[in-house]
């Protein structure tokens, strides 16, 4: 095979598929590409017929349109190199059809010759200062997707080779950010304008995002900074801030239960994936979401776990931590992103665990910070420490030393003040007390076992808090509250025989108050996690309330042993749950305090348990408020 | 090298009131975002640059949201080449159509085939692409090598900025990536490495 140049058809480079083969050089070729672009750089009218001919030969040549034959993308490989030879004749004034076709073609499309060729090009062209090199960079972000027509086939060829594909686009923009140093400057705009929003399908989101990944990993994220990773978690947030949990339960009816918008019913209509019912449409639509930031998450803890092997796990910690305090932090209890954070702290606890607390406890004991902030990030300390297996009992002593002490000073400033409990002026005091007593339900047991924390515990100033006017144990959740001061009774933590009397004056209008509108006092963001696929990074790490000893299982202990033993699977824990109906005082802490998701064959509508792209049909609150 | 050129400005910037509560960061943080983005005001591109504040006082400047007036006086390093002034770069990419070089590290320069002298002749010598000189032997110039040339085409790219665009009193600067196009015909020759 071989091409020929005939020179009275212009450029028209045929391929001879006779005997006749006639190998044309590289030189040949650049010399008629220049010719066929130096022909047309002139007034339009005053461009001969023939050169113009010559010129419309190459644009076709270069033509983005994809199912191209072999001979075709030969042709086209042989001009590309021309091309690339010829980027000083090329003018935006004079050839902009062919430049169009350039910047239209999608790598995706070709073979592996064709694509370094289109990428040599491109290289080329971006070297150019200030004349292509905006154009090249959109071309190669616009790439970071393949078309729709390969999307669609899960079992397209090309997409087996992604991870090349993706490899050679980071090399491409490595040439051009050696060749022009501030081309990061403006990459990072066009990936913010190429961004896909959550409304696009999942698989586009998810090869971006996996493009973008790769990016960050590749030497040019240390160029582009934190902000691909910024941009992946801002996209999270998007998709976690779709997901709605019904309004929290002003109903009677869904007292204790948080319907998650995927109903059982109305998963059965998406499971069957029958056409949408516009009266269905918010809540597959709620799925939907779900089913693509399940996916992202997948992702993401997968780039993290590379992380961590790679040894950069801290740097990419910091830049997670920023961001989590900067959109993460404030979205209204956001229900998954977070995980992103809990999961990077679990692959190393000792640097990104110890940071997370730290960064949380120091939010919330800053005067400087605002009060809603303070109040959320002190709800994830809370949640954390309560949930993270892999914290030590040391650290999480240590944080509530610090805690207890920032409630002890507030207490002593504020003593005698108020006759009247006045919640939401206190607010953040209270989020800080019941942030020590929901800790503590889950990590009692664990300090009192160690000698030294226990005495440390003894030595908190507990009791003057709980007592002082500001009477936390009134305001805060009563559920908690419940458990804490039964936890309390039985590890024998107060010394004195005081007795707290508010059992019967439980009134969980005092802490939605301080709560405030958004809820505040009863966000618990580490609860249970429920996206199916990513699950299986939390779970190995998180501390399910089922499996928490508390001070007052001693009695009970052999039970306690075995049904521990039994938590390893949802059937089982199943079984927990309806053994523990007859001991109606488990029954109650279980139903309030665990938030274990029910598995699906709880409930008869959801029979399909193989159905991937369902979340669980039902959470339990974090806790469900009295009225 | 020319082109390079100490000002002296006095500046107010505006701070926003969230920032108040680290005043001099914030400051910094404006300037910051200016380096390496080409500025009209100063008709180049800001490399360095040293602040003193005045005084702890600011004006509180009214607007939709009043911001903070902080002035003070700053030491600016700037790039501005001019037409047919010499600048040196380093060469990062060599071809027979032309020489990419980076001016200062941030800025690229291409030197397209017909502005390079005739004398410099493109070659491939043991697998690496040169330019040699026929008059001079080892008068070559490789990928890493430094050349001065004279400038003969400059471009200042301007699109809007966001957190910039209150910056500085009387400007509504919002310049950004400085890529200058240095062509000389004659002058480009190398250094001794």
């Amino acid at each position: 095979m071989g091409m020929e140049l005939q020179d009275n058809e212009g450029i028209a480079m045929e391929v001879q598929d006779d005997g006749e083969e006639r190998d044309f050089s590289d030189a040949e070729a650049f010399s008629s590409v220049v010719e066929a672009l130096t022909g047309v750089a002139m007034a339009y009218n005053m461009v001969d017929q023939s050169d113009r001919n010559q010129y419309n030969n190459l644009v076709s040549i270069v033509d983005p349109t994809p199912g191209k034959g072999p001979e075709e993308e030969a042709l086209l490989v042989t001009a590309l190199k021309a091309l690339t030879g010829a980027i000083s004749k090329m003018d935006v004034a004079f050839h902009t059809s062919l430049l169009s076709n350039i910047f239209s073609l999608c790598i995706w499309n070709y073979g592996y010759e064709t694509r370094k060729a289109i990428l040599e090009l491109i290289i080329s062209l971006a070297a150019v200062p200030d004349k292509f090199l905006n154009s090249c960079l959109h071309m190669l972000v616009s790439n970071f997707m393949a078309p729709k027509r390969i999307r669609q086939y899960n079992t397209h060829p090309r997409l087996a080779e992604k991870r090349n594909i993706y490899g050679e686009l980071y090399v491409a923009l490595h040439h051009i950010v050696d060749l022009v140093p501030l081309a990061p400057m403006m990459l990072k705009e066009i990936i913010d304008k190429k961004m896909p929003r959550t409304t696009d399908p999942k698989e586009v989101l998810v090869m971006f995002v996996e493009c973008m990944l790769g990016l960050e990993s590749d030497e040019i994220g240390e160029f582009l900074g934190s902000t691909l990773l910024i941009k992946v978690v801002e996209l999270l947030v998007d998709l976690d801030v779709n997901i709605n949990w019904e309004d929290i339960p002003q109903d009677e009816l869904n007292k204790g239960i948080f319907d998650m918008e995927l109903d059982v019913e109305e998963n059965a209509h998406d499971g069957a994936g029958i056409g949408i019912k516009p009266e269905t449409g918010k809540i597959l639509k709620g799925n939907v979401f779900a089913d693509k930031l399940d996916s992202l998450m997948v992702l993401v803890c997968e780039h993290l776990d590379s992380c961590a092997s790679d040894g950069h796990l801290v740097k990419v910690f910091d830049t997670l931590a920023e961001c989590f305090r900067r959109t993460v932090m404030n979205a209204y209890k956001s229900k998954f992103v977070q995980f992103v954070m809990f999961y990077a702290c679990s692959l190393d606890p000792e640097i990104c665990g110890l940071k997370f607390a730290v960064m949380l406890t120091d939010i919330f004991v800053s005067n400087t910070e605002d009060p809603t902030s303070r109040m959320s990030s002190v709800s994830y300390l809370a949640s954390y420490l309560s949930r993270a297996k892999f914290v030590p009992s040391s650290l999480v002593a240590s944080i509530l030393k610090r805690l207890v002490e920032w409630c002890f000073q507030y207490c002593q400033f504020r003593n005698g003040c108020e006759s009247v409990v006045y919640p939401k002026a206190h607010r953040v005091f209270y989020s800080g007390c019941q942030a020590v007593m929901y800790i503590l339900c889950f990590r009692m047991r664990q300090l009192m076992d160690i000698p030294q924390l226990r005495s440390l515990l003894f030595h908190l100033p507990l009791e003057p808090i709980l007592c002082s006017s500001l009477e936390p144990l009134k305001v805060c959740l009563p559920t908690i509250v419940h458990e804490f001061l039964r936890q309390a009774k039985a590890a024998s933590l107060f010394k004195t025989s005081t007795c707290f009397p508010y059992d019967n004056l439980l009134e969980s209008e005092f802490s939605k108050a301080f709560g405030g509108i958004e809820r505040l006092d009863m966000f618990f963001p580490f609860d249970p996690y429920l996206l199916k696929e990513s699950d299986r990074f939390m779970r190995p790490n998180f501390e399910f309330w089922s499996m928490v000893k508390t001070t007052y299982s001693n009695c009970n202990s052999e039970d306690e042993d075995e049904d521990l033993d039994a938590l390893d699977d949802n059937a089982e824990h199943d079984n927990l749950e309806s053994n523990s109906e007859s001991d109606d005082e488990i029954e109650f802490s279980l139903s309030r305090m665990s938030i274990t998701p029910k598995p699906a064959f709880h409930y008869p509508m959801a029979g399909n348990l193989h159905n991937g792209a369902r979340m669980p049909a039902r959470i339990r609150p974090s806790m469900s408020p009295e009225d | 090298m020319e082109g390079l050129r100490v000002v002296d400005a006095n500046l107010t910037v505006y701070i926003h009131p969230s920032k108040a509560r680290n005043s001099r960061h914030a400051i910094l943080r404006q300037l910051s975002s200016l380096l390496f983005t080409y500025s009209e005001v100063f008709d180049g591109v800001i490399l360095a640059f040293e602040v003193d504040i005045k005084s702890t006082c600011c004006k509180i400047l009214p607007r939709l949201i009043p911001n903070f007036g902080a002035e003070l006086k700053a030491n600016l390093l700037l790039f501005s080449p001019m037409l047919n002034m010499l600048v040196e770069g380093k060469v990062v990419k060599l071809g027979k159509e032309s020489i990419h070089a980076i001016v200062l590290g941030f800025s690229s320069a291409s030197i397209m085939s017909e502005d390079i002298r005739k004398e410099l002749k493109f070659n491939i010598k043991h697998g690496e692409e040169v330019f040699s000189s026929t008059s001079h032997k080892r008068h070559v110039i490789k990928v890493g090598s430094i050349v001065r040339f004279s400038v003969k085409r400059h471009q200042k790219r301007h699109r809007e900025g966001n957190s910039e665009k209150d910056l500085l009193q009387d400007s509504d600067l919002k310049g950004n990536h400085y890529f200058e196009r240095l062509n000389h015909p004659q002058k480009s020759r190398k250094r001794t490495e």
